[in-house]
């Protein structure tokens, strides 16, 4: 039976703003441009938008700065802060406040200026009090402890590691947007800067500024829009832990949830997914996420990456617009997951464009492997 | 010590006022064996120095992130037993390779 809430939403408007490096300018004038750019690009007025879904590491109400900044009234609002993954709920959300009829036109949105700012991670996470005496740098420390288990467990290596990285930088060289250029090598991630064991800088994520939003309504409406839609056919999320000394399998994230539950909403197979987007804030990521949502068999993400089958011409078009690692990661970058999946599938990515798209995953990750938010998009043939 | 349930006998870390997933709330600290086994490790290699932070499973169940003190690295699967050791100014455990048998 179809899902009640497959294709009753879909993603009319996509917009950014100062992806790379945006001196000078505050985390809310990037939300902002890149808010009122998905406005623009939906065709829709700025007054219309009556849904707002926010979530930075530098707001504690961001629904309510967005509100206040953008001079908006919502109906409806929803600043779920789960981390990176923030999006891909508020995604899921949005749906249901529209098709429940609690708002017409759902705005989601994101900014950051980070690196202008202080050149490193930027988080509100408070530190974990059982782990915080032991002084781990999170994020690294916690997807490097995942990173050795996996190897030790899977018998993974870190040539494999580096062909996420590897693969990534050849999507971003055909991207003109992305901030990472130029060519790079499994021996040049081999042979970077160990950072946290075993994973080298080349293993970790960019540090950015950017903004990132975009816009729902109804399926009805959006047919009458200037682009293409792209429909939420499912979304799902999950979540078991905090602290990574409390993630049950460190080879295993919740996506093994979310990934299923989405799919059944979306009525997809894994099989079935031409792009997969996944949130890439280190290569271990990658791999975990490739198993966990059905790509290949638990332990075998390192084989399956092997040989550029997820760079360009590969098997399996994997974060095509260079990812965290090499296109864009201003601390939490699940919005711009979105908004590559959208570009896909609406034809216009350009030398980077997967041929006859229909169905794209997305997959948000936020925290140390904490939350997982999974949501499959389509076009109008995939409905 | 250590947190158990005096009905299931399950042991939880960190210090809670109830057992995870079950609710149990009849917890009493008794004294761990101090024997644990490295899940997973990491060296930071940072401009202040290096040092690895270690998860490992105790034997009583409860996994807990530490540091092994007195080497680099480890592999993991390593036996290890903790010792208490003073870190700015507060009692901290940490945990030291066991010698094999």
């Amino acid at each position: 039976m179809t899902h009640p809430l497959r294709g009753r939403a879909a993603i009319v408007g996509i917009g950014s703003a100062g992806c790379g490096i945006a001196p000078g300018r505050t985390a809310m004038e990037l939300m902002a441009e890149a808010a009122l750019a998905a406005i623009a690009d939906a065709g829709l007025a700025l007054h219309e938008i009556d849904g707002i879904f926010a979530a930075t590491s530098t707001h504690a109400f961001p629904t309510l700065s967005v509100a206040e900044y953008l001079g908006l009234r919502p109906q409806y609002f929803d600043g779920t802060n789960v981390g990176g993954s923030s999006f891909e709920a508020h995604l899921l959300s949005a749906a249901l406040a529209l098709d429940a009829g609690l708002c017409d036109a759902a705005l989601i949105c994101y900014g950051s200026n980070q690196r202008s700012a202080g050149g490193r991670l930027v988080s509100m996470s408070e530190p974990q009090p059982h782990e915080a005496p032991y002084k781990p740098r999170h994020p690294i420390t916690a997807y490097a402890l995942a990173a050795s288990r996996h190897m030790h467990q899977f018998g993974t290596t870190r040539a494999m590691l580096a062909e996420v990285a590897v693969a990534a930088r050849a999507w971003a060289n055909l991207n003109p947007a992305a901030f990472a250029h130029g060519p790079l090598s499994l021996d040049d991630v081999l042979g970077s800067r160990m950072v946290s064991d075993p994973l080298t800088v080349a293993d970790c994520c960019l540090v950015t500024d950017g903004g990132g939003a975009c816009v729902l309504v109804r399926a009805d409406r959006a047919r009458d829009l200037p682009h293409r839609p792209a429909y939420l056919l499912g979304a799902a999320g999950a979540g078991w832990h905090r602290a990574v000394m409390c993630m049950p399998d460190l080879t295993m994230s919740a996506a093994t949830e979310s990934g299923p539950r989405a799919y059944a909403m979306a009525g997809v197979l894994p099989s079935e997914v031409r792009l997969a987007m996944l949130y890439d804030a280190f290569t271990i990521n990658t791999l975990l996420f490739l198993e966990d949502l059905g790509f290949c068999a638990k332990g075998e993400g390192g084989s399956f990456v092997q040989g550029g089958a997820i760079a360009p011409g590969g098997r399996l078009a994997v974060n095509t617009n260079g990812g965290g690692l090499s296109c864009v990661h201003p601390g939490m970058y699940g919005m711009f997951l979105i908004l590559e999946a959208v570009t896909q599938l609406r034809g216009d990515a350009g030398e980077r464009q997967v041929p006859n798209l229909d169905v794209a995953l997305v997959h948000g990750n936020g925290g140390t492997l904490s939350s997982q938010c999974t949501a499959l998009l389509g076009t109008a043939s995939a409905l | 010590m250590i947190q158990r349930s005096r009905s299931t006998g399950t042991h939880i870390f960190y210090p809670r006022i109830a057992v995870p997933g079950t609710g149990e709330q009849d917890l009493e600290w008794v004294a761990a064996s101090g024997l644990a086994t490295v899940y997973a490790i990491t060296v930071n290699r940072a401009r202040d120095g290096t040092y690895n932070l270690a998860l490992v499973d105790l034997d009583e169940g409860p996994r807990m992130m530490t540091r092994i003190d007195g080497v680099e690295i480890v592999p993991i699967g390593t036996r290890v037993r903790a010792r208490i050791v003073e870190a700015d100014g507060a009692p901290l455990v940490v945990f030291v390779p066991e010698p094999a048998a």
